[in-house]
């Protein structure tokens, strides 16, 4: 294996990461005014994600840039050729980002009501730019032979691309509600799991349309099994639901969100960027790779660091392990939850009542 | 306006823009760090109080810079992917280590410290703090290597079959003379800006007889009055290293034509520019000029028609002066406000020391009003340095024409310009509501919310919803 081999490796490895760790908090965002009933329900909704959106997208960050040092000619391709969609996603990206911030700074409800829209919109917006621009690579992009972008801005919006868009947000909502369902408690808890059961539906089949088209875009059949395993894993996520084990449903969803942004970098293998107009310039690892120097360098990077940011991401979730439920609806005053099931077994005790900053 | 012109405003304008929130992220993440050990210290809820208020302030800041970063970031191979192409191999590296190595740490432990509050143990959540600030500070360190090398290349070679720059040194990357003098500088900035606008807080507040404030206003004081020394100290050092390797930058910044020897600085000159090189001069320092682009006395500084001969030599025909009038300007902005903030400082630490700070309403209302300065002196700074730089994008090697995307049109980028400057005009409008908001609300009560006495067992409490 080369270091352009390894590098795409890296930068997959990077992309997926970013989907099955922004891809819950994205689902979150879009879903949070129909999980939550009220403003109270709302913002636990919003403070399950709280602590880790942004840390989840930088991902994106060092997705994009790890591109632009090991492969300069795609990012370059690619960037440039998806300029207006790219500037889509950045006002989407924007607008949501500052949301999380600003809702809560001023308690007026239609100050809320705004942040909470940009809110939605951005988190919807932005995982259906990114998987067109993602499924683009594969379906191809009319590029010459010195690797510039010679088509329009309709020519990015390719059938395969927006297929890819379709799933990517499906899967980004469902993983958002297993998510939610593992954060919350009660109501918001039975509202998300109903919400991904019925998202997981649709999910299932956009997944099972995208890994044939896949494979016979990619036509190399091994590497379809990597996407095949995204439905099976959908499956026992739906079984999950039904068996309210949050943690596992969660894991499933996160497996089959790996599974399908995998899948297609593998199948893009080896290349990068697929030339419409003809395959001798299609981009590819070789091609576009930066030399040698650079990418040790950032190999040693990359094997000191990534492992640190693993251990302390992972260990900030486990300090934000505890569930969430509204100052209205606390336990252990079970008479409040009438009618609805209690805690599944084996799930931790709801959590204590949160405290709410004052202003 | 065509395509090139069109980019280079929004590459501009984006940046600026950026670098409002940058330098105030860093510089008051250091200082709220500063008054969260002081709160773990002294146990005295009124210093949580003031972490909190100004962890307010800091964080819907952060919110600004964080999302207009990702713009910085994807711009280069949106609007300059000629350039990206040429340079990644170098340029992409340190960019890549700043989102592995510093903006995972800063973003992650963000999280962790505005949700710790009661349940992180009490020494993790201050560790969480200083962590957010280093992370943030460590940022910077990398797009300024990258930046410093577009300034002054190094550690690099030429590949033969492409004529691109491959990296072959990332120590001489990281060592490079223009880095490590800009880098300070930036940090002192950052500083500065973070110090200046707790100052101002405070004085405003003061002004209200908020007393509380008084900790914080003598904080910022006493960081105030050092970095705006060392940042005019190292400014004028990075400006004879800067006088080394990109002579006409500092020849267009002293409207200096001729070649002279001693120099003496022009302190105002009435016209000056590309087309004026006979302004009227009102004041002239003798020597100051030598002193400040070489370092010595009798220094002798190039002028712009002598590096423009010895350009067209070395490089081909072409113009290779930069706009002289915002040149000579952007660096005196940058100068006389930097001054102007030490002689503040000075005047604040005397009144403190005297036990006046809380009273002198006229120092108050000066501190208060002062608040702009770090900003226009930030952005004076970097027009100084990017403008000094034209036409090369990279010194010497690429010009900004040869730089930008070919495959987008002119009116793709008269559209994101459009989206951009619509969109920041409102966040900026909304960050300044809530700033004024926040920046003058009462303190909070003392904190209902007290952790538990034994540090330990602060782990258990739930976090609050802090969105």
């Amino acid at each position: 294996m080369t270091l352009p081999d390894l590098w795409f490796g890296i930068v997959a490895v990077l992309w997926t990461g970013f989907f099955v760790l922004e891809g819950f908090d994205f689902g979150v965002g879009a879903l949070h005014r129909l999980v939550g009933r009220n403003e109270d329900e709302r913002r636990v909704a919003i403070n399950t994600i709280g602590p880790f959106w942004d840390g989840n997208e930088v991902w994106l960050v060092v997705g994009g840039a790890g591109i632009f040092a090991a492969f300069p000619d795609w990012y370059a391709t690619w960037f440039s050729a998806g300029y207006l969609a790219i500037v889509l996603l950045l006002m989407a990206l924007i607008m949501r980002g500052v949301s999380f911030e600003f809702r809560g700074k001023v308690d007026v409800p239609r100050w809320r009501h705004t942040w909470s829209g940009t809110l939605t919109i951005g988190s919807l917006l932005a995982p259906l730019v990114i998987g067109i621009a993602l499924g683009d690579l594969l379906a191809g992009l009319p590029v010459d032979r010195n690797q510039e972008y010679t088509g329009s801005f309709l020519d990015l919006f390719t059938p395969f691309g927006l297929w890819t868009a379709l799933t990517l947000v499906l899967l980004c909502l469902l993983h958002g509600a297993t998510f939610l369902a593992l954060r919350t408690t009660y109501s918001l808890r039975i509202r998300a799991l109903r919400l991904g059961r019925l998202v997981g539906l649709v999910a299932v089949a956009a997944l099972v349309v995208f890994v044939v088209w896949t494979t016979r875009l990619a036509d190399v059949d091994p590497l379809a099994l990597a996407a095949l395993v995204a439905a099976p894993v959908l499956v026992v996520a739906a079984l999950a639901m039904l068996g309210r084990h949050d943690g596992l449903t969660f894991a499933a969803t996160a497996l089959a969100m790996t599974a399908t942004v995998g899948s297609l970098f593998a199948a893009l293998y080896p290349n990068v960027l697929v030339s419409s107009t003809s395959a001798n310039f299609n981009l590819t690892v070789q091609n576009t790779a930066s030399g040698d120097y650079a990418l040790q360098v950032m190999t040693i990077t990359a094997a000191i660091f990534m492992p640190l940011v693993l251990l302390y991401q992972a260990w900030a979730y486990v300090v934000f392990r505890r569930r969430l439920s509204p100052p209205a609806e606390q336990p252990p005053t079970r008479a409040h939850g009438a009618g609805e099931p209690a805690s599944p077994p084996g799930e931790p005790p709801p959590a204590s009542p949160p405290v709410v900053r004052p202003g | 306006m065509d395509a090139l012109d069109l980019a280079r405003t929004q590459f501009a304008a984006t940046s600026i823009y950026h670098f409002l929130f940058v330098p105030l992220t860093i510089g008051l993440a250091f200082l709220v760090a500063v008054l969260h050990t002081k709160w773990f210290r002294s146990g005295n809820p009124d210093h949580k109080r003031l972490t909190r208020f100004f962890g307010t302030l800091l964080l819907i800041n952060v919110a600004v810079g964080v999302v207009t970063g990702l713009v910085q970031e994807f711009q280069f191979g949106m609007n300059w992917s000629a350039y990206s192409r040429f340079v990644g191999d170098v340029f992409g590296a340190p960019l890549a280590m700043e989102g592995l190595a510093a903006f995972f740490l800063e973003s992650t432990f963000l999280g962790l410290w505005v949700f710790g509050w009661n349940v992180l143990p009490r020494r993790v959540h201050l560790l969480t703090v200083w962590l957010v600030a280093f992370g943030a500070a460590l940022s910077a360190a990398f797009i300024m290597a990258a930046n410093s090398w577009m300034q002054h290349p190094v550690g690099y070679t030429t590949d033969p079959a492409t004529g691109r720059p491959q990296l072959s040194s990332i120590g001489d990357m990281f060592t490079n003379t223009i880095f490590v003098w800009a880098y300070v500088h930036v940090i002192l900035a950052s500083l500065l800006t973070g110090a200046m606008v707790m100052l101002a807080v405070s004085a405003w507040q003061l002004r209200r007889k908020a007393a509380l404030f008084r900790t914080s206003a003598t904080l910022s004081l006493v960081v105030l009055l050092p970095v705006s020394v060392l940042a005019l100290m190292v400014g004028s050092r990075l400006g004879v290293e800067e006088a080394r390797y990109q002579p006409m930058k500092i020849a267009a910044a002293e409207a200096q034509w001729t070649t002279c020897q001693p120099c003496s600085f022009s302190l105002f000159q009435i016209g000056g520019g590309n087309d004026d090189r006979t302004p009227t001069q009102l004041i002239e320092v003798p020597h100051l000029l030598s002193l400040l682009a070489t370092g010595t006395w009798d220094g002798r500084v190039e002028g712009m028609d002598s590096v423009q001969n010895r350009y067209q030599q070395q490089y081909g025909p072409g113009d290779y002066v930069p706009n002289v009038f915002v040149q000579y300007w952007s660096m005196r902005v940058m100068a006389y406000l930097g001054s102007a903030v030490s002689l503040l400082a000075l005047w604040g630490i005397w009144l403190a020391y005297r036990r006046k700070l809380a009273t002198s309403r006229v120092f108050l209302v000066v501190a208060s009003w002062a608040v702009v300065t770090p900003f226009l002196m930030n952005t004076a700074g970097w027009v100084l340095t990017e403008n000094g730089r034209q036409p090369w994008l990279v010194q010497g090697l690429m010009t900004t024409a040869d730089g930008v995307s070919t495959s987008v049109s002119t009116a793709e980028v008269a559209i994101s310009l459009v989206v951009f400057l619509v969109l920041y005009a409102a966040l900026g409008f909304v960050d300044a509501f809530l700033m004024l908001r926040y920046a003058r609300r009462e303190l909070d009560p003392a904190p209902p919310d007290e952790a538990p006495p034994d540090e330990e067992g602060a782990g258990e409490g739930s976090p609050a919803l802090a969105y």
